[in-house]
C-alpha cells in the first residue's frame, strides 16, 4: 500500500476531490498548510510599510492507495491541481506498512 | 378658576391658547431649559461613548496580531471605566469647574463628586448632568487614543496608572485652559471639539510613551500585519458615525450649527479618505481598504477643532491637507523617526488635530467661506493665537506625560512586559484568554 501526500493550491482541492472520485479513491485527510516552494510570498502593504509574508496558504491532502492503484492516482492529482504557474504543489510518495478501519477491525487493503 | 357662560367660555378659551403657546416652543417649566439642545446633548454622548466603545476598540484591535486583539480591548474598556470614576471624582472640576484666583490655570474642587450638583442645575440651556456626561465621553476617548501608541508590549498595570496621572496632569489642565474658561480661551483660542484638548495631547503623549517604551520586538523588519482589516474598517465606520455626536454635539445645542459641523466633519472624512485611496493607488499600485479608513480618521482628527468655524469648501480643503499631510507623517514617524508609534496616533491624530488647529486660524475667516474670525481678529492674528496653543499644548503635554511614564516605571518595576510574554501574546500571559478557538 502507498499513503500519499499532496500540497496544493487551495482552490483546487475540489477538483482534485472529483478526479479521484472517478477512479474509485473515495476518503481522503484534508488539512489547511502554509508552505513556500519556488513561489515566494506575496508582499501586503498597510500603511505604508511592506510586511514580508513569507508563507502561502496551501490545502494538504493524505489518501492511501493500494499499490495497482498508485499510478492512477498520482495521475488524477497532477491533472487536477495543474495550473502552469509556479505554487501548484508536490506529490509525495510513501510506503504504507498497514491500514486499519476503526469500525470493523479489517486490516490491510480490506480497510483502504 | 371659575368662568360661566359665554364670557366664562371665552376666558376658557384665552387663558388655554396662552399656556399652549406659552408651552409649545422651548419646553419645560423650567427656565432656561431648551428640550431640543438636551435632547440632542444626551443623543451625542451616547454616539461619543459609541466611538470608544466598541468603535475605536475594533479599530484598533483588528490593527494588532491575533494574539494582542484581546488585550487591546481591554485597554479601551477599562480605561473607560477608569476616566469616568475619575472624572466623577475630581477631574471633571478641574477641568470646568471655577479654579478662583486660579482659574486662569486650573479649576478648583468645587464640583468634585457633584455634591453641589441636582437634576435641576444647568449648564447653558442643557442641565449640568448631560453636560458633564457628555464632557466625560471626551475625557474617556482621549487616554484610549493613546493605546494604540503602546500595544502588544505594555505592562497593564502601566495602561491604568499612567492613564490616570494623565486626566489629572495633562487632560484637565488643558481642558480647562481651552474649554473650562482658563487662559487659552481667554485669548481666543479656537477649538471647537478637541483639536488640542484630546488629538494633540494623545498624539504628543503618545509620542514621549513609544520613546520610552521601545518598539515592538522585531520592528521594524519582522512586524506581522493587521490580523483583521475588516474590523478595522467596522470601528472606523463606527467612528465617523460616533463623531457626528462629538463635532455636532459640541455646538451643545440642537440647531443650524450642529448641523454645520456635522457636515463639514462628514465632508472632511469623506475627502481625506478618498485623497489617501488616491495616494495609494499611485504610489503602490492598489488602494487598500485599511488605507481608505486610515485616511477616513485623518479627516476626522482634522476637522474637529475647526468644526464649528468653517464651511463647507473649508471642509474640502481640511480634509484634503489631511489626506495628504497625514499619509506622510506616518512614513516620516516609522522609517524616518524610525518611532514605534504601532498604530500612527501621533501622525493622524496628533498631527491631524495640530493642522486643523492651524488651518481654522485662516479658513474661519468669512473671506474664505469660514463662519468668522473673533471681532477685530484678523487671519494672521488668528494664526499666532492658534499656534500659541498649539505650542503651549504640544509643551505641557510632552514634558508632564515623560513625567509621568517615569513616576509609572518606578511603580510596576519597568512600563514593558518581559520578551517571552510579548513573543506570546499579551492576550493569554497577562490576561488569559484567548481570542480564537478555531475548533
Amino acid at each position: 500500500m502507498k499513503y500519499i501526500i499532496a500540497v496544493l493550491k487551495p482552490h483546487k482541492l475540489d477538483a482534485v476531490r472529483d478526479a479521484l472520485s472517478n477512479i474509485g479513491v473515495n476518503g481522503m485527510t484534508v488539512s489547511e498548510v502554509k508552505g513556500y516552494g519556488r513561489q515566494r510570498g506575496q508582499a501586503e502593504i498597510y500603511r505604508g510599510t511592506e510586511y514580508q509574508v513569507h508563507f502561502v496558504p496551501k490545502a494538504k491532502i493524505e489518501v492511501a492507495v493500494a499499490d495497482a492503484q498508485l499510478e492512477a492516482t498520482v495521475e488524477a492529482i497532477q491533472t487536477a491541481a495543474e495550473t502552469g504557474k509556479i505554487g501548484d504543489g508536490k506529490i509525495f510518495v510513501l510506503e504504507l506498512t498497514n491500514s486499519v478501519r476503526i469500525r470493523t477491525g479489517e486490516q490491510g487493503e480490506d480497510a483502504l | 378658576m371659575r368662568f360661566s357662560g359665554v364670557l366664562g367660555f371665552a376666558k376658557r378659551l384665552t387663558v388655554f391658547v396662552a399656556l399652549w403657546v406659552g408651552l409649545s416652543g422651548t419646553a419645560l417649566a423650567e427656565d432656561g431649559l431648551n428640550s431640543g439642545d438636551t435632547a440632542w446633548i444626551i443623543t451625542a454622548t451616547a454616539l461619543v461613548l459609541f466611538m470608544t466603545l466598541p468603535g475605536l476598540a475594533l479599530f484598533y484591535g483588528g490593527l494588532v496580531r491575533s494574539k494582542n486583539v484581546l488585550s487591546v480591548f481591554m485597554h479601551c474598556f477599562a480605561i473607560t471605566c477608569l476616566a469616568s470614576i475619575l472624572w466623577l471624582v475630581g477631574v471633571y472640576s478641574l477641568s470646568f469647574g471655577d479654579g478662583g484666583a486660579a482659574n486662569a490655570l486650573i479649576g478648583g474642587l468645587s464640583s468634585a463628586l457633584l455634591l453641589n450638583m441636582g437634576t435641576d442645575t444647568m449648564s447653558g440651556s442643557i442641565p449640568e448632568d448631560v453636560f458633564f456626561m457628555f464632557q466625560a465621553t471626551f475625557a474617556i476617548i482621549t487616554p484610549a487614543l493613546m493605546v494604540g501608541a503602546y500595544v502588544e508590549r505594555i505592562r497593564f498595570s502601566a495602561v491604568l496608572i499612567i492613564t490616570a496621572l494623565w486626566m489629572v496632569l495633562v487632560y484637565a489642565p488643558v481642558c480647562h485652559w481651552v474649554w473650562g474658561g482658563g487662559w487659552l480661551a481667554e485669548l481666543g483660542v479656537m477649538d471647537f471639539a478637541g483639536g488640542l484638548v484630546v488629538h494633540a495631547t494623545a498624539g504628543i503623549s503618545s509620542l514621549v510613551i513609544v520613546k520610552i517604551l521601545g518598539p515592538r520586538s522585531g520592528f521594524p523588519g519582522e512586524v506581522l500585519p493587521p490580523h483583521n482589516p475588516g474590523m478595522v474598517m467596522m470601528g472606523a465606520a463606527m467612528l465617523w458615525v460616533g463623531w457626528f455626536g462629538f463635532n455636532a454635539g459640541s455646538a451643545l445645542a440642537a440647531d443650524g450649527s450642529a448641523g454645520m459641523a456635522m457636515l463639514v466633519t462628514h465632508i472632511s472624512a469623506a475627502t481625506a479618505s478618498l485623497v489617501w485611496m488616491a495616494i495609494e493607488w499611485i504610489k503602490y499600485g492598489r488602494p487598500s481598504l485599511v488605507g481608505l479608513v486610515t485616511g477616513t480618521i485623518a479627516g476626522l482628527a482634522t476637522i474637529t477643532p475647526a468644526s464649528g468655524f468653517v464651511g463647507p469648501i473649508g471642509a474640502l480643503i481640511i480634509g484634503a491637507a489631511a489626506g495628504w499631510v497625514c499619509f506622510q507623517m506616518v512614513q516620516i514617524v516609522k522609517q524616518a523617526w524610525k518611532l514605534d508609534d504601532s498604530l500612527d496616533v501621533f501622525a493622524v491624530h496628533g498631527v491631524g488635530g495640530s493642522l486643523g488647529t492651524l488651518m481654522v486660524g485662516v479658513l474661519a475667516s468669512e473671506s474664505l467661506g469660514g463662519l468668522g474670525l473673533a471681532e477685530g481678529v484678523g487671519i494672521g492674528q488668528a494664526l499666532g493665537i492658534q499656534a500659541l496653543g498649539l505650542a503651549v499644548t504640544c509643551i505641557w503635554s510632552g514634558i508632564f506625560t515623560y513625567i509621568i511614564v517615569k513616576i509609572t516605571a518606578a511603580i510596576t518595576g519597568g512600563i514593558r512586559v518581559e520578551r517571552d510574554s510579548e513573543i506570546e501574546g499579551l492576550d493569554l500571559t497577562v490576561h488569559g484568554e484567548r481570542a480564537y478557538h478555531l475548533d
